[in-house]
């Protein structure tokens, strides 16, 4: 192999790198919130919610999780205008990731639902807790004390994933090392830095989830 | 314009080749003379660039590059012999005579001015702000504050960063179809790109087709015909001035290209 690695010929565009790691960090954090209100609220709605809504809310899931998420994107970006919703790239991105993290943490919040046994249920009820108690007290916690790992993954896949925005000239990591390397055209070693900087988002947070989970679950 | 680059490499080594062949046309008649007597002329024509040249419906090359062969073999009363060439291709077909023009979207660089003779422009090929009807922008400052939609890389892209005031948001898509899908669904109201790619662009969005605001690099094409032949340069000059003069190359622009030629033209 003859080829010579330069790292320095990264150096002139390390604002641009630094600008595309926020924006992938800022992008994940508040999609991962909001996500997972979406996904707690559909749960909710499918198992505790009124009979005519779990259709809609199924269909959503199924729609959201058989279709690829760069086609979520390009519908929502490119698509909406044609039905008068323009939006701009920043905020697709975010509706974006906000409507697949939803779609996804709805089943697995769902399932850690139904994981709680019903007499503990009927233990509220026969305390005379109110339904949102019961649900918050007896049902959300312990749903989401069983499903937390299955979550955290969820949520360093659809990190990963955003990688994607890029497409619609959202100013991401992946952005900003194409834009370098359409520049210097060196394309080893801008990918190279920028897969490593995602392995250690990704490493970092694992970390971070792990560390909030034993905050919100003292005995996990 | 990858074409025209690749082109350039491989006229480095037919440069060599061509001095054989030049000193042949030295003894040769004048190949004006030729034409008028023969009554055809021969004229390598792109089979693969629209607008310029591609295969049409019907098999047969159709674009602004076989109107402009056809509208010279009308003006000096001779048949037009098209022949389909690729770019790769183009300009051997010139140097080994079997073809007397090459009409193929050809630009000008000093590599091929050493191997081949260029006549003056004849059709308009460059790069450009496009943008919907209502935006008044004539140059770089008038983008202050507005947003341009670009394709990452192209040169109109490193043109565009380069120049634009800071203020100006340049949207960066990963290639073409991005870009076009960008202007026509009205998420970015400018656009710099090719004059061809404009062209498809009105062809396709009747309803937002891009107006062109300002030139942003220029590489105009030129007929190129074989050294020593100053009768048949002077001849084909004079045809594309007239052309000019009375409005068939504007008609050919509108055709093909959707748009009047530039001012600068």
């Amino acid at each position: 192999m003859t080829y010579k690695l330069q790292f320095a010929e990264l150096l002139p565009y390390w604002d641009i790198l630094l600008h595309g790691l926020i924006f992938t960090i800022v992008l994940t954090v508040i999609s991962t919130v909001a996500g997972i209100a979406v996904g707690t609220a559909g749960a909710a709605a499918r198992t505790f919610g009124p009979k005519w809504l779990d259709p809609i809310v199924a269909a959503y899931v199924e729609i959201v999780r058989n279709t690829p998420f760069i086609v979520q994107l390009f519908f929502i970006f490119f698509g909406l205008p044609a039905a008068g919703v323009k939006l701009t790239e920043t905020t697709a991105a975010f509706l974006a990731m906000v409507f697949n993290l939803g779609a996804y943490s709805t089943e697995i919040i769902r399932a850690g639902i139904e994981a709680v046994p019903k007499a503990h249920i009927e233990a509220g009820e026969s305390l005379a807790m109110s339904r949102l108690q019961i649900l918050r007290w007896i049902v959300l916690k312990q749903a989401f004390q069983k499903v937390y790992p299955a979550l955290a993954s969820q949520i360093i896949i659809v990190m990963l994933g955003s990688a994607v925005v890029s497409q619609i000239s959202a100013e991401d990591l992946t952005y900003a090392a194409n834009y370098i390397q359409s520049r210097n055209f060196r394309a080893f070693e801008v990918y190279l830095v920028v897969a490593l900087l995602y392995l250690l988002l990704a490493i970092a947070a694992r970390a971070i989830l792990r560390g909030v989970g034993r905050i919100i679950f003292p005995k996990a | 314009m990858l074409a025209r680059g690749r082109l350039s490499f491989a006229l480095t080594g037919l440069a060599v080749a061509s001095f054989a062949v030049l000193g042949l046309s030295a003894a040769h008649a004048d190949a004006l003379a030729d034409i008028m007597k023969s009554k055809v002329i021969k004229v390598a024509v792109p089979q693969d660039f629209a607008p310029f040249g591609s295969a049409g419906t019907d098999l047969k090359p159709q674009g602004y590059d076989i109107d402009m062969a056809n509208l010279i073999a009308k003006e000096l009363g001779v048949k037009a012999e098209i022949i389909a060439v690729t770019s790769a291709n183009r300009i051997p077909y010139l140097q080994t005579k079997k073809a007397d023009l090459v009409i193929s979207s050809l630009g000008k660089n000093p590599e091929r001015e050493k191997v081949i003779d260029f006549s003056v422009a004849y059709a308009p090929f460059f790069s450009g702000v496009y943008g919907t009807k209502a935006i008044a922008a004539a140059r770089y400052e008038d983008l202050a504050g507005k947003t341009i939609g670009a394709t990452r890389g192209a040169i109109e892209e490193q043109e565009l960063s380069k120049s634009v005031p800071s203020s100006t948001v340049v949207k960066r898509y990963e290639d073409n179809n991005a870009t076009i899908a960008a202007f026509i669904s009205g998420q970015v109201d400018l656009i710099a790109t090719g004059n061809t790619v404009a062209a498809s662009i009105a062809e396709k969005s009747v309803a937002r087709p891009p107006v062109l605001k300002f030139v942003v690099k220029d590489s105009p094409c030129y007929i190129g015909l074989n050294k020593e032949e100053p009768a048949l340069l002077a001849k084909v000059n004079e045809i594309i001035s007239k052309a000019k003069k009375d409005g068939e190359l504007e008609k050919l622009s509108q055709k093909w290209l959707k748009a009047s030629l530039p001012e600068s033209f």
